[in-house]
Protein backbone atom coordinates (compact mmCIF):
# COMPACT_ATOMS: atom_id res chain seq x y z
CA UNK A 1 0.00 0.00 0.00
CA UNK A 2 1.13 3.53 -0.74
CA UNK A 3 1.72 6.10 1.99
CA UNK A 4 -1.47 7.89 0.94
CA UNK A 5 -3.50 4.73 1.32
CA UNK A 6 -2.04 4.09 4.76
CA UNK A 7 -2.89 7.63 5.84
CA UNK A 8 -6.42 7.20 4.57
CA UNK A 9 -6.73 4.00 6.54
CA UNK A 10 -5.69 5.89 9.69
CA UNK A 11 -8.33 8.52 9.03
CA UNK A 12 -10.93 5.82 8.49
CA UNK A 13 -10.15 3.86 11.65
CA UNK A 14 -10.03 6.98 13.84
CA UNK A 15 -13.32 8.19 12.36
CA UNK A 16 -14.92 4.86 13.30
CA UNK A 17 -14.01 5.49 16.93
CA UNK A 18 -15.09 9.13 16.87
CA UNK A 19 -18.37 8.10 15.24
CA UNK A 20 -19.26 5.53 17.87
CA UNK A 21 -18.17 7.86 20.68
CA UNK A 22 -20.19 10.87 19.53
CA UNK A 23 -23.30 9.01 18.49
CA UNK A 24 -23.68 6.66 21.44
CA UNK A 25 -24.68 9.69 23.53
CA UNK A 26 -27.69 10.63 21.41
CA UNK A 27 -30.91 9.95 23.36
CA UNK A 28 -33.64 7.69 21.99
CA UNK A 29 -35.97 10.70 21.56
CA UNK A 30 -33.68 12.04 18.85
CA UNK A 31 -32.96 8.85 16.95
CA UNK A 32 -34.99 9.81 13.88
CA UNK A 33 -33.39 13.26 13.52
CA UNK A 34 -30.01 11.61 14.14
CA UNK A 35 -30.67 9.24 11.30
CA UNK A 36 -31.85 11.91 8.88
CA UNK A 37 -29.02 14.20 10.01
CA UNK A 38 -26.34 11.61 9.39
CA UNK A 39 -28.16 10.88 6.16
CA UNK A 40 -27.60 14.51 5.18
CA UNK A 41 -23.93 14.25 6.13
CA UNK A 42 -23.35 11.39 3.71
CA UNK A 43 -24.86 13.75 1.14
CA UNK A 44 -21.24 14.96 0.89
CA UNK A 45 -21.04 12.23 -1.73
CA UNK A 46 -22.29 15.01 -4.02
CA UNK A 47 -18.73 16.36 -4.00
CA UNK A 48 -17.48 13.02 -5.25
CA UNK A 49 -19.92 13.38 -8.11
CA UNK A 50 -18.61 16.89 -8.74
CA UNK A 51 -15.04 15.58 -8.99
CA UNK A 52 -16.07 12.80 -11.39
CA UNK A 53 -18.10 15.17 -13.56
CA UNK A 54 -15.28 17.73 -13.44
CA UNK A 55 -12.90 15.25 -15.08
CA UNK A 56 -15.47 13.56 -17.33
CA UNK A 57 -14.52 13.67 -20.99
CA UNK A 58 -16.84 11.17 -22.64
CA UNK A 59 -20.67 11.19 -22.79
CA UNK A 60 -20.88 8.06 -20.60
CA UNK A 61 -18.79 9.64 -17.84
CA UNK A 62 -20.67 12.93 -18.12
CA UNK A 63 -23.96 11.08 -17.70
CA UNK A 64 -22.65 9.10 -14.72
CA UNK A 65 -21.17 12.17 -13.05
CA UNK A 66 -24.20 14.35 -13.68
CA UNK A 67 -26.61 11.75 -12.24
CA UNK A 68 -24.33 11.33 -9.23
CA UNK A 69 -24.31 15.09 -8.62
CA UNK A 70 -28.12 15.29 -8.83
CA UNK A 71 -28.58 12.25 -6.55
CA UNK A 72 -26.02 13.56 -4.08
CA UNK A 73 -27.54 17.04 -4.01
CA UNK A 74 -31.00 15.58 -3.36
CA UNK A 75 -29.58 13.54 -0.51
CA UNK A 76 -27.69 16.51 0.92
CA UNK A 77 -30.30 19.26 0.71
CA UNK A 78 -33.30 17.02 1.42
CA UNK A 79 -31.54 15.57 4.45
CA UNK A 80 -30.68 18.86 6.08
CA UNK A 81 -34.08 20.45 5.42
CA UNK A 82 -36.04 17.49 6.71
CA UNK A 83 -33.86 17.23 9.83
CA UNK A 84 -34.32 20.91 10.53
CA UNK A 85 -38.09 20.54 10.22
CA UNK A 86 -38.08 17.74 12.76
CA UNK A 87 -35.75 19.41 15.23
CA UNK A 88 -37.82 22.57 15.14
CA UNK A 89 -40.60 20.56 16.77
CA UNK A 90 -38.30 19.35 19.52
CA UNK A 91 -37.08 22.84 20.30
CA UNK A 92 -40.38 23.82 21.87
CA UNK A 93 -40.05 24.11 25.61
CA UNK A 94 -41.27 20.99 27.43
CA UNK A 95 -43.93 23.00 29.28
CA UNK A 96 -45.05 25.01 26.30
CA UNK A 97 -48.67 24.06 25.68
CA UNK A 98 -50.59 26.15 23.26
CA UNK B 1 -5.49 9.34 -11.62
CA UNK B 2 -6.52 9.52 -8.04
CA UNK B 3 -3.26 11.31 -7.22
CA UNK B 4 -3.98 14.05 -9.75
CA UNK B 5 -7.14 14.76 -7.80
CA UNK B 6 -5.26 15.41 -4.57
CA UNK B 7 -6.28 18.89 -3.60
CA UNK B 8 -4.12 21.93 -2.75
CA UNK B 9 -3.42 22.73 0.89
CA UNK B 10 -5.93 25.51 1.42
CA UNK B 11 -8.74 23.26 0.22
CA UNK B 12 -7.56 20.38 2.38
CA UNK B 13 -7.71 22.72 5.38
CA UNK B 14 -11.25 23.70 4.43
CA UNK B 15 -12.13 19.99 4.41
CA UNK B 16 -10.60 19.62 7.85
CA UNK B 17 -12.74 22.49 9.12
CA UNK B 18 -15.86 20.88 7.68
CA UNK B 19 -15.00 17.55 9.33
CA UNK B 20 -14.74 19.34 12.68
CA UNK B 21 -18.11 20.99 12.07
CA UNK B 22 -19.70 17.59 11.30
CA UNK B 23 -18.39 16.04 14.50
CA UNK B 24 -19.35 18.97 16.73
CA UNK B 25 -22.73 19.13 15.00
CA UNK B 26 -23.34 15.46 15.74
CA UNK B 27 -22.31 16.06 19.33
CA UNK B 28 -24.89 18.83 19.62
CA UNK B 29 -27.52 16.39 18.40
CA UNK B 30 -27.47 14.70 21.79
CA UNK B 31 -29.65 17.30 23.49
CA UNK B 32 -33.09 18.29 22.19
CA UNK B 33 -32.43 21.96 22.97
CA UNK B 34 -29.17 22.18 21.01
CA UNK B 35 -29.94 19.64 18.32
CA UNK B 36 -31.18 22.15 15.78
CA UNK B 37 -27.98 24.16 16.10
CA UNK B 38 -26.05 20.93 15.61
CA UNK B 39 -27.80 20.27 12.33
CA UNK B 40 -27.09 23.82 11.24
CA UNK B 41 -23.39 23.39 12.07
CA UNK B 42 -23.23 20.25 9.97
CA UNK B 43 -24.91 22.16 7.13
CA UNK B 44 -22.33 24.94 7.43
CA UNK B 45 -19.61 22.28 7.33
CA UNK B 46 -21.14 21.02 4.13
CA UNK B 47 -21.21 24.54 2.66
CA UNK B 48 -17.50 24.95 3.47
CA UNK B 49 -16.59 21.63 1.85
CA UNK B 50 -18.71 22.43 -1.21
CA UNK B 51 -17.21 25.89 -1.60
CA UNK B 52 -13.70 24.42 -1.38
CA UNK B 53 -14.47 21.79 -4.02
CA UNK B 54 -16.06 24.28 -6.38
CA UNK B 55 -13.06 26.55 -5.80
CA UNK B 56 -10.77 23.79 -7.07
CA UNK B 57 -12.89 23.39 -10.19
CA UNK B 58 -12.52 27.02 -11.13
CA UNK B 59 -8.83 27.14 -10.37
CA UNK B 60 -6.91 28.40 -13.40
CA UNK B 61 -5.05 25.55 -15.04
CA UNK B 62 -6.86 22.96 -12.90
CA UNK B 63 -7.83 21.03 -16.00
CA UNK B 64 -11.43 20.57 -14.88
CA UNK B 65 -14.43 20.95 -17.16
CA UNK B 66 -18.22 20.70 -17.22
CA UNK B 67 -18.55 23.46 -14.61
CA UNK B 68 -21.89 24.56 -16.01
CA UNK B 69 -23.29 21.05 -15.80
CA UNK B 70 -22.01 20.71 -12.24
CA UNK B 71 -23.83 23.83 -11.10
CA UNK B 72 -26.96 22.72 -12.97
CA UNK B 73 -26.84 19.28 -11.32
CA UNK B 74 -26.47 20.77 -7.87
CA UNK B 75 -29.34 23.22 -8.46
CA UNK B 76 -31.66 20.51 -9.79
CA UNK B 77 -30.87 18.10 -6.96
CA UNK B 78 -31.15 20.84 -4.35
CA UNK B 79 -34.55 21.93 -5.68
CA UNK B 80 -35.92 18.36 -5.79
CA UNK B 81 -34.53 17.44 -2.37
CA UNK B 82 -35.70 20.62 -0.66
CA UNK B 83 -39.17 20.41 -2.18
CA UNK B 84 -39.58 16.80 -1.07
CA UNK B 85 -38.30 17.59 2.41
CA UNK B 86 -40.73 20.49 2.78
CA UNK B 87 -43.83 18.59 1.69
CA UNK B 88 -43.28 15.24 3.32
CA UNK B 89 -45.52 14.43 6.28
CA UNK B 90 -44.01 13.31 9.56
CA UNK B 91 -45.72 9.91 9.25
CA UNK B 92 -43.89 9.47 5.95
CA UNK B 93 -40.50 10.23 7.46
CA UNK B 94 -39.23 6.62 7.25
CA UNK B 95 -39.80 6.40 3.50
CA UNK B 96 -38.35 9.89 3.01
CA UNK B 97 -35.17 8.91 4.86
CA UNK B 98 -35.06 5.65 2.89
CA UNK B 99 -35.38 7.52 -0.39
CA UNK B 100 -32.74 10.16 0.42
CA UNK B 101 -30.47 7.41 1.68
CA UNK B 102 -30.98 5.49 -1.55
CA UNK B 103 -29.96 8.49 -3.63
CA UNK B 104 -26.79 8.84 -1.56
CA UNK B 105 -25.98 5.18 -2.15
CA UNK B 106 -26.76 5.50 -5.85
CA UNK B 107 -24.45 8.49 -6.12
CA UNK B 108 -21.64 6.51 -4.45
CA UNK B 109 -22.15 3.60 -6.86
CA UNK B 110 -22.11 5.93 -9.89
CA UNK B 111 -18.98 7.72 -8.66
CA UNK B 112 -17.16 4.42 -8.15
CA UNK B 113 -18.23 3.28 -11.61
CA UNK B 114 -17.25 6.63 -13.14
CA UNK B 115 -13.87 6.51 -11.47
CA UNK B 116 -13.18 3.00 -12.73
CA UNK B 117 -14.42 3.69 -16.26
CA UNK B 118 -12.40 6.90 -16.48
CA UNK B 119 -9.21 4.97 -15.85
CA UNK B 120 -10.28 2.16 -18.20
CA UNK B 121 -11.07 4.62 -21.03
CA UNK B 122 -7.71 6.31 -20.63
CA UNK B 123 -5.77 3.07 -20.23
CA UNK B 124 -4.55 4.15 -16.79
CA UNK B 125 -3.54 1.56 -14.23
CA UNK B 126 -5.30 2.07 -10.93
CA UNK B 127 -3.58 1.12 -7.69
CA UNK B 128 -4.86 -1.89 -5.80
CA UNK B 129 -6.35 0.35 -3.10
CA UNK B 130 -8.31 2.37 -5.64
CA UNK B 131 -9.60 -0.72 -7.46
CA UNK B 132 -10.69 -2.28 -4.17
CA UNK B 133 -12.35 0.98 -3.12
CA UNK B 134 -14.26 1.38 -6.36
CA UNK B 135 -15.43 -2.24 -6.15
CA UNK B 136 -16.63 -1.80 -2.56
CA UNK B 137 -18.22 1.56 -3.30
CA UNK B 138 -20.02 0.08 -6.29
CA UNK B 139 -21.32 -3.00 -4.44
CA UNK B 140 -22.36 -1.32 -1.19
CA UNK B 141 -23.70 1.78 -2.90
CA UNK B 142 -25.83 -0.15 -5.42
CA UNK B 143 -27.11 -2.43 -2.71
CA UNK B 144 -28.09 0.59 -0.66
CA UNK B 145 -29.71 2.29 -3.67
CA UNK B 146 -31.96 -0.57 -4.78
CA UNK B 147 -32.54 -1.81 -1.22
CA UNK B 148 -33.63 1.67 -0.12
CA UNK B 149 -35.96 2.01 -3.09
CA UNK B 150 -37.63 -1.31 -2.20
CA UNK B 151 -37.88 -0.18 1.45
CA UNK B 152 -39.40 3.09 0.21
CA UNK B 153 -41.90 1.13 -1.90
CA UNK B 154 -42.87 -1.04 1.05
CA UNK B 155 -43.29 1.90 3.44
CA UNK B 156 -45.23 3.90 0.87
CA UNK B 157 -47.48 0.93 0.19
CA UNK B 158 -46.40 0.57 -3.46
CA UNK B 159 -44.95 -2.88 -2.73
CA UNK B 160 -46.58 -5.27 -0.23
CA UNK B 161 -45.31 -4.63 3.28
CA UNK B 162 -45.48 -8.35 3.89
CA UNK B 163 -42.33 -10.37 3.83
CA UNK B 164 -42.31 -11.68 0.27
CA UNK B 165 -40.61 -15.05 0.31
CA UNK B 166 -40.29 -17.97 -2.05
CA UNK B 167 -38.50 -21.29 -1.81
CA UNK B 168 -36.31 -20.31 -4.75
CA UNK B 169 -35.06 -17.22 -2.95
CA UNK B 170 -32.15 -18.86 -1.18
CA UNK B 171 -31.01 -20.48 -4.42
CA UNK B 172 -31.22 -17.22 -6.39
CA UNK B 173 -29.44 -15.30 -3.63
CA UNK B 174 -26.71 -17.94 -3.51
CA UNK B 175 -26.19 -17.88 -7.28
CA UNK B 176 -26.11 -14.09 -7.30
CA UNK B 177 -23.66 -14.01 -4.41
CA UNK B 178 -21.23 -16.25 -6.26
CA UNK B 179 -21.77 -14.29 -9.47
CA UNK B 180 -20.70 -11.14 -7.60
CA UNK B 181 -17.64 -12.91 -6.22
CA UNK B 182 -16.73 -14.14 -9.71
CA UNK B 183 -17.15 -10.65 -11.16
CA UNK B 184 -14.95 -9.16 -8.45
CA UNK B 185 -12.33 -11.78 -9.26
CA UNK B 186 -12.66 -10.85 -12.94
CA UNK B 187 -12.05 -7.17 -12.18
CA UNK B 188 -9.09 -8.03 -9.97
CA UNK B 189 -7.66 -10.02 -12.90
CA UNK B 190 -7.57 -6.79 -14.92
CA UNK B 191 -11.07 -7.08 -16.32
CA UNK B 192 -12.34 -3.98 -18.10
CA UNK B 193 -15.40 -1.79 -17.92
CA UNK B 194 -17.82 -4.55 -19.00
CA UNK B 195 -16.96 -6.47 -15.86
CA UNK B 196 -17.51 -3.41 -13.74
CA UNK B 197 -20.92 -2.68 -15.26
CA UNK B 198 -21.88 -6.31 -14.66
CA UNK B 199 -20.93 -5.84 -11.02
CA UNK B 200 -23.12 -2.74 -10.81
CA UNK B 201 -26.14 -4.62 -12.15
CA UNK B 202 -25.58 -7.68 -9.95
CA UNK B 203 -25.29 -5.54 -6.83
CA UNK B 204 -28.45 -3.61 -7.72
CA UNK B 205 -30.32 -6.89 -8.08
CA UNK B 206 -28.91 -8.15 -4.82
CA UNK B 207 -30.23 -5.08 -2.98
CA UNK B 208 -33.75 -5.75 -4.26
CA UNK B 209 -33.61 -9.42 -3.28
CA UNK B 210 -32.22 -8.53 0.14
CA UNK B 211 -35.05 -6.20 1.19
CA UNK B 212 -38.05 -7.82 -0.57
CA UNK B 213 -38.28 -10.70 1.94
CA UNK B 214 -38.25 -8.40 4.98
CA UNK B 215 -41.56 -7.52 6.64
CA UNK B 216 -42.65 -3.94 7.35
CA UNK B 217 -42.35 -4.31 11.12
CA UNK B 218 -38.61 -4.91 10.70
CA UNK B 219 -38.11 -1.69 8.75
CA UNK B 220 -36.40 0.15 11.65
CA UNK B 221 -33.54 -2.34 11.35
CA UNK B 222 -33.43 -2.23 7.56
CA UNK B 223 -33.39 1.56 7.35
CA UNK B 224 -30.62 1.82 9.94
CA UNK B 225 -28.61 -0.82 8.12
CA UNK B 226 -29.04 0.82 4.71
CA UNK B 227 -28.05 4.16 6.22
CA UNK B 228 -24.89 2.57 7.49
CA UNK B 229 -24.27 0.98 4.06
CA UNK B 230 -24.50 4.31 2.27
CA UNK B 231 -22.09 5.80 4.81
CA UNK B 232 -19.57 3.05 4.13
CA UNK B 233 -20.06 3.35 0.35
CA UNK B 234 -19.32 7.07 0.62
CA UNK B 235 -16.22 6.32 2.67
CA UNK B 236 -15.12 3.90 -0.06
CA UNK B 237 -15.50 6.61 -2.72
CA UNK B 238 -13.39 8.81 -0.44
CA UNK B 239 -10.60 6.20 -0.65
CA UNK B 240 -10.94 6.02 -4.42
CA UNK B 241 -10.87 9.79 -4.89
CA UNK B 242 -8.22 10.41 -2.19
CA UNK B 243 -10.63 12.66 -0.38
CA UNK B 244 -10.53 12.69 3.41
CA UNK B 245 -13.76 14.68 3.77
CA UNK B 246 -15.67 11.84 2.12
CA UNK B 247 -13.88 9.23 4.22
CA UNK B 248 -14.61 10.99 7.51
CA UNK B 249 -18.26 11.84 6.78
CA UNK B 250 -19.04 8.43 5.35
CA UNK B 251 -17.41 6.66 8.27
CA UNK B 252 -19.28 8.76 10.86
CA UNK B 253 -22.55 7.77 9.19
CA UNK B 254 -21.47 4.15 8.91
CA UNK B 255 -20.76 4.10 12.65
CA UNK B 256 -24.08 5.70 13.57
CA UNK B 257 -26.05 3.39 11.30
CA UNK B 258 -24.28 0.36 12.73
CA UNK B 259 -25.00 1.50 16.27
CA UNK B 260 -28.70 2.07 15.56
CA UNK B 261 -28.96 -1.28 13.75
CA UNK B 262 -27.56 -3.03 16.81
CA UNK B 263 -29.93 -1.13 19.12
CA UNK B 264 -32.97 -2.02 17.01
CA UNK B 265 -32.03 -5.70 16.84
CA UNK B 266 -31.55 -5.73 20.60
CA UNK B 267 -34.98 -4.13 21.05
CA UNK B 268 -36.49 -7.07 19.22
CA UNK B 269 -34.19 -9.65 20.76
CA UNK B 270 -33.23 -10.87 17.30
CA UNK B 271 -29.97 -11.15 15.49
CA UNK B 272 -29.37 -9.13 12.36
CA UNK B 273 -29.21 -12.39 10.39
CA UNK B 274 -32.63 -13.36 11.70
CA UNK B 275 -34.13 -10.03 10.66
CA UNK B 276 -32.57 -10.20 7.20
CA UNK B 277 -33.08 -13.83 6.32
CA UNK B 278 -35.87 -15.34 8.43
CA UNK B 279 -38.73 -13.77 6.47
CA UNK B 280 -40.69 -12.93 9.63
CA UNK B 281 -44.09 -11.53 8.72
CA UNK B 282 -44.66 -13.89 5.81
CA UNK B 283 -47.06 -16.23 7.57
CA UNK B 284 -50.70 -16.26 6.49
CA UNK B 285 -53.00 -14.33 8.80
CA UNK B 286 -55.58 -16.57 10.47
CA UNK B 287 -59.10 -15.49 9.57
CA UNK B 288 -60.70 -13.99 12.65
CA UNK B 289 -63.50 -16.10 14.00
CA UNK B 290 -62.31 -19.24 12.28
CA UNK B 291 -62.54 -22.29 14.50
CA UNK B 292 -59.50 -22.64 16.68
CA UNK B 293 -58.27 -19.20 15.80
CA UNK B 294 -57.78 -16.45 18.32
CA UNK B 295 -61.09 -14.71 17.86
CA UNK B 296 -63.00 -17.70 19.13
CA UNK B 297 -61.91 -16.72 22.64
CA UNK B 298 -64.06 -14.24 24.57
CA UNK B 299 -63.03 -10.61 24.84
CA UNK B 300 -64.48 -7.81 26.95
CA UNK B 301 -65.69 -4.94 24.86
CA UNK B 302 -66.22 -1.35 26.00
CA UNK B 303 -68.08 1.52 24.33
CA UNK B 304 -66.84 5.09 23.93
CA UNK B 305 -69.12 6.46 26.68
CA UNK B 306 -68.11 3.88 29.25
CA UNK B 307 -64.46 4.37 28.38
CA UNK B 308 -64.91 8.13 28.87
CA UNK B 309 -66.37 7.54 32.33
CA UNK B 310 -63.52 5.23 33.21
CA UNK B 311 -60.91 7.74 32.01
CA UNK B 312 -62.60 10.56 33.92
CA UNK B 313 -61.95 8.84 37.23
CA UNK B 314 -58.28 7.95 37.07
CA UNK B 315 -55.12 9.27 38.70
CA UNK B 316 -52.61 8.02 36.20
CA UNK B 317 -52.61 7.12 32.53
CA UNK B 318 -49.95 5.57 30.38
CA UNK B 319 -50.50 5.85 26.64
CA UNK B 320 -48.88 3.15 24.50
CA UNK B 321 -48.82 4.42 20.92
CA UNK B 322 -47.98 2.15 18.01
CA UNK B 323 -47.64 2.36 14.27
CA UNK B 324 -51.42 1.96 13.92
CA UNK B 325 -51.80 5.34 15.62
CA UNK B 326 -49.46 6.89 13.10
CA UNK B 327 -51.26 5.33 10.16
CA UNK B 328 -54.59 6.64 11.45
CA UNK B 329 -52.98 10.10 12.02
CA UNK B 330 -54.44 9.96 15.51
CA UNK B 331 -51.53 11.59 17.37
CA UNK B 332 -53.18 15.03 17.55
CA UNK B 333 -56.45 13.53 18.84
CA UNK B 334 -54.47 11.57 21.43
CA UNK B 335 -52.90 14.75 22.74
CA UNK B 336 -56.34 16.40 22.90
CA UNK B 337 -57.44 13.48 25.02
CA UNK B 338 -54.41 13.52 27.31
CA UNK B 339 -53.97 17.28 27.81
CA UNK B 340 -57.22 17.97 29.75
CA UNK B 341 -56.45 14.94 31.90
CA UNK B 342 -52.99 16.27 32.65
CA UNK B 343 -54.42 19.68 33.49
CA UNK B 344 -56.76 17.98 35.95
CA UNK B 345 -53.75 16.55 37.71
CA UNK B 346 -53.79 13.10 36.16
CA UNK B 347 -50.31 11.79 35.65
CA UNK B 348 -49.98 11.25 31.89
CA UNK B 349 -47.05 9.39 30.42
CA UNK B 350 -46.29 7.95 27.01
CA UNK B 351 -44.54 4.61 26.76
CA UNK B 352 -42.40 4.40 23.64
CA UNK B 353 -41.07 1.06 22.50
CA UNK B 354 -37.77 1.32 20.58
CA UNK B 355 -39.29 -0.30 17.51
CA UNK B 356 -42.65 1.50 17.63
CA UNK B 357 -43.09 2.97 14.17
CA UNK B 358 -41.07 2.26 11.09
CA UNK B 359 -37.71 3.79 11.96
CA UNK B 360 -35.73 4.40 15.16
CA UNK B 361 -37.35 7.17 17.19
CA UNK B 362 -40.23 7.57 14.71
CA UNK B 363 -42.90 7.66 17.43
CA UNK B 364 -41.11 10.44 19.30
CA UNK B 365 -41.15 12.61 16.19
CA UNK B 366 -44.87 12.00 15.60
CA UNK B 367 -45.73 12.91 19.17
CA UNK B 368 -43.45 15.95 19.10
CA UNK B 369 -45.29 17.07 15.97
CA UNK B 370 -48.54 16.83 17.93
CA UNK B 371 -46.94 19.07 20.59
CA UNK B 372 -46.69 16.35 23.20
CA UNK B 373 -44.04 17.62 25.65
CA UNK B 374 -41.00 15.40 25.34
CA UNK B 375 -40.67 15.08 29.11
CA UNK B 376 -43.83 12.96 28.99
CA UNK B 377 -42.17 10.42 26.68
CA UNK B 378 -40.53 7.46 28.36
CA UNK B 379 -38.62 4.56 26.93
CA UNK B 380 -39.05 0.93 27.83
CA UNK B 381 -36.70 0.70 30.82
CA UNK B 382 -38.02 3.87 32.41
CA UNK B 383 -41.72 3.12 32.04
CA UNK B 384 -42.03 -0.61 32.69
CA UNK B 385 -41.83 -0.40 36.51
CA UNK B 386 -44.63 2.17 36.41
CA UNK B 387 -47.32 0.14 34.68
CA UNK B 388 -48.39 -1.69 37.84
CA UNK B 389 -49.15 1.67 39.50
CA UNK B 390 -51.05 3.01 36.50
CA UNK B 391 -54.84 3.09 36.56
CA UNK B 392 -55.16 2.75 32.81
CA UNK B 393 -52.83 1.73 30.02
CA UNK B 394 -54.29 3.04 26.78
CA UNK B 395 -52.94 0.99 23.87
CA UNK B 396 -53.48 2.71 20.53
CA UNK B 397 -52.46 0.91 17.39
CA UNK B 398 -49.73 -1.05 19.12
CA UNK B 399 -49.73 -4.81 19.10
CA UNK B 400 -46.55 -6.88 19.18
CA UNK B 401 -44.80 -4.46 21.57
CA UNK B 402 -47.38 -5.23 24.28
CA UNK B 403 -47.72 -8.93 23.54
CA UNK B 404 -47.18 -10.87 26.79
CA UNK B 405 -46.47 -13.99 24.75
CA UNK B 406 -42.99 -12.51 24.32
CA UNK B 407 -42.45 -13.17 28.03
CA UNK B 408 -44.05 -16.57 28.38
CA UNK B 409 -44.64 -18.44 25.14
CA UNK B 410 -41.51 -20.19 23.96
CA UNK B 411 -43.26 -21.08 20.69
CA UNK B 412 -43.99 -17.46 19.84
CA UNK B 413 -41.86 -15.92 17.08
CA UNK B 414 -41.38 -12.86 19.29
CA UNK B 415 -40.42 -14.85 22.41
CA UNK B 416 -37.74 -12.95 24.32
CA UNK B 417 -38.44 -9.56 22.76
CA UNK B 418 -38.51 -6.87 25.47
CA UNK B 419 -42.08 -5.60 25.66
CA UNK B 420 -43.98 -2.82 27.40
CA UNK B 421 -45.74 -4.30 30.43
CA UNK B 422 -49.11 -2.73 29.63
CA UNK B 423 -50.90 -5.83 30.91
CA UNK B 424 -49.76 -4.98 34.45
CA UNK B 425 -51.88 -1.82 34.66
CA UNK B 426 -55.17 -1.88 36.60
CA UNK B 427 -57.12 -1.57 33.35
CA UNK B 428 -55.99 -1.90 29.80
CA UNK B 429 -57.96 -0.20 27.07
CA UNK B 430 -56.99 -1.36 23.60
CA UNK B 431 -58.16 0.73 20.66
CA UNK B 432 -58.12 -1.44 17.57
CA UNK B 433 -60.07 -1.90 14.36
CA UNK B 434 -60.75 -5.58 14.81
CA UNK B 435 -59.23 -8.67 16.33
CA UNK B 436 -57.06 -9.26 13.30
CA UNK B 437 -53.61 -10.22 14.47
CA UNK B 438 -50.95 -7.59 13.95
CA UNK B 439 -48.47 -7.24 11.22
CA UNK B 440 -46.41 -10.25 12.09
CA UNK B 441 -49.59 -12.34 12.19
CA UNK B 442 -48.97 -13.27 15.82
CA UNK B 443 -51.94 -13.60 18.15
CA UNK B 444 -51.88 -11.41 21.24
CA UNK B 445 -53.12 -12.82 24.60
CA UNK B 446 -53.48 -9.30 26.02
CA UNK B 447 -56.78 -8.99 24.15
CA UNK B 448 -58.28 -11.87 26.11
CA UNK B 449 -56.92 -10.74 29.48
CA UNK B 450 -59.79 -10.10 31.95
CA UNK B 451 -58.36 -6.64 32.67
CA UNK B 452 -58.47 -5.67 29.06
CA UNK B 453 -61.31 -3.72 27.52
CA UNK B 454 -61.43 -3.65 23.75
CA UNK B 455 -62.58 -0.41 22.16
CA UNK B 456 -63.15 -1.24 18.53
CA UNK B 457 -62.88 1.32 15.74
CA UNK B 458 -60.56 3.55 13.79
CA UNK B 459 -58.02 5.09 16.18
CA UNK B 460 -58.56 8.69 15.11
CA UNK B 461 -62.37 8.51 15.15
CA UNK B 462 -62.53 6.65 18.45
CA UNK B 463 -60.17 9.01 20.24
CA UNK B 464 -62.01 12.06 18.87
CA UNK B 465 -65.32 10.65 20.14
CA UNK B 466 -63.67 9.90 23.50
CA UNK B 467 -62.61 13.55 23.74
CA UNK B 468 -66.18 14.68 23.03
CA UNK B 469 -67.70 12.23 25.49
CA UNK B 470 -65.33 13.36 28.23
CA UNK B 471 -66.10 17.03 27.57
CA UNK B 472 -69.81 16.24 27.87
CA UNK B 473 -69.25 14.33 31.10
CA UNK B 474 -67.14 17.06 32.71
Amino acid sequence: MSATAINQLYVFVLAVFVGFEVISKVPVVLHTPLMSGTNAIHGIVMLGGVLVLGTADTPVLVALGFTAVVFGAMNLFGGFVVTDRMLEMFKKKPRDKR
Amino acid sequence: MSETRALPTVFQLAYLASAVLFIVGLKFLSSPARARRGNLMAAIGMAVATAATLGVLWMPGGGFHNQGLIVAGIVIGAALGTAGARWVQMTQMPQMVALLNGFGGGAAALISTGDFLHAAFHGERLSGTVVASTILGCIIGSLSFSGSLVAFGKLQGIISERAITSPLQKVINGVLFFAILATVAGIAARGGSTWFLALLIEALLFGVLMVIPIGGADMPVVISLLNSFTGLAVAATGFALTNNALIISGTLVGASGTLLTTLMCKAMNRSLANVLFAGVGAGPVAAPGAPGSAAAKPVREIGVDDAAVLLSNIQSLIVVPGYGMAVAQAQHAVRELADPLAQRGVEVKYAIHPVAGRMPGHMNVLLAEANVPYDQLFDLDQINPEFEHADVALVIGANDVVNPAARTDRQSPIYGMPILDADKAQHVIVIKRSLNPGFAGIDNPIYYDPRTLMLFGDAKGVVARLVEAMKAAA
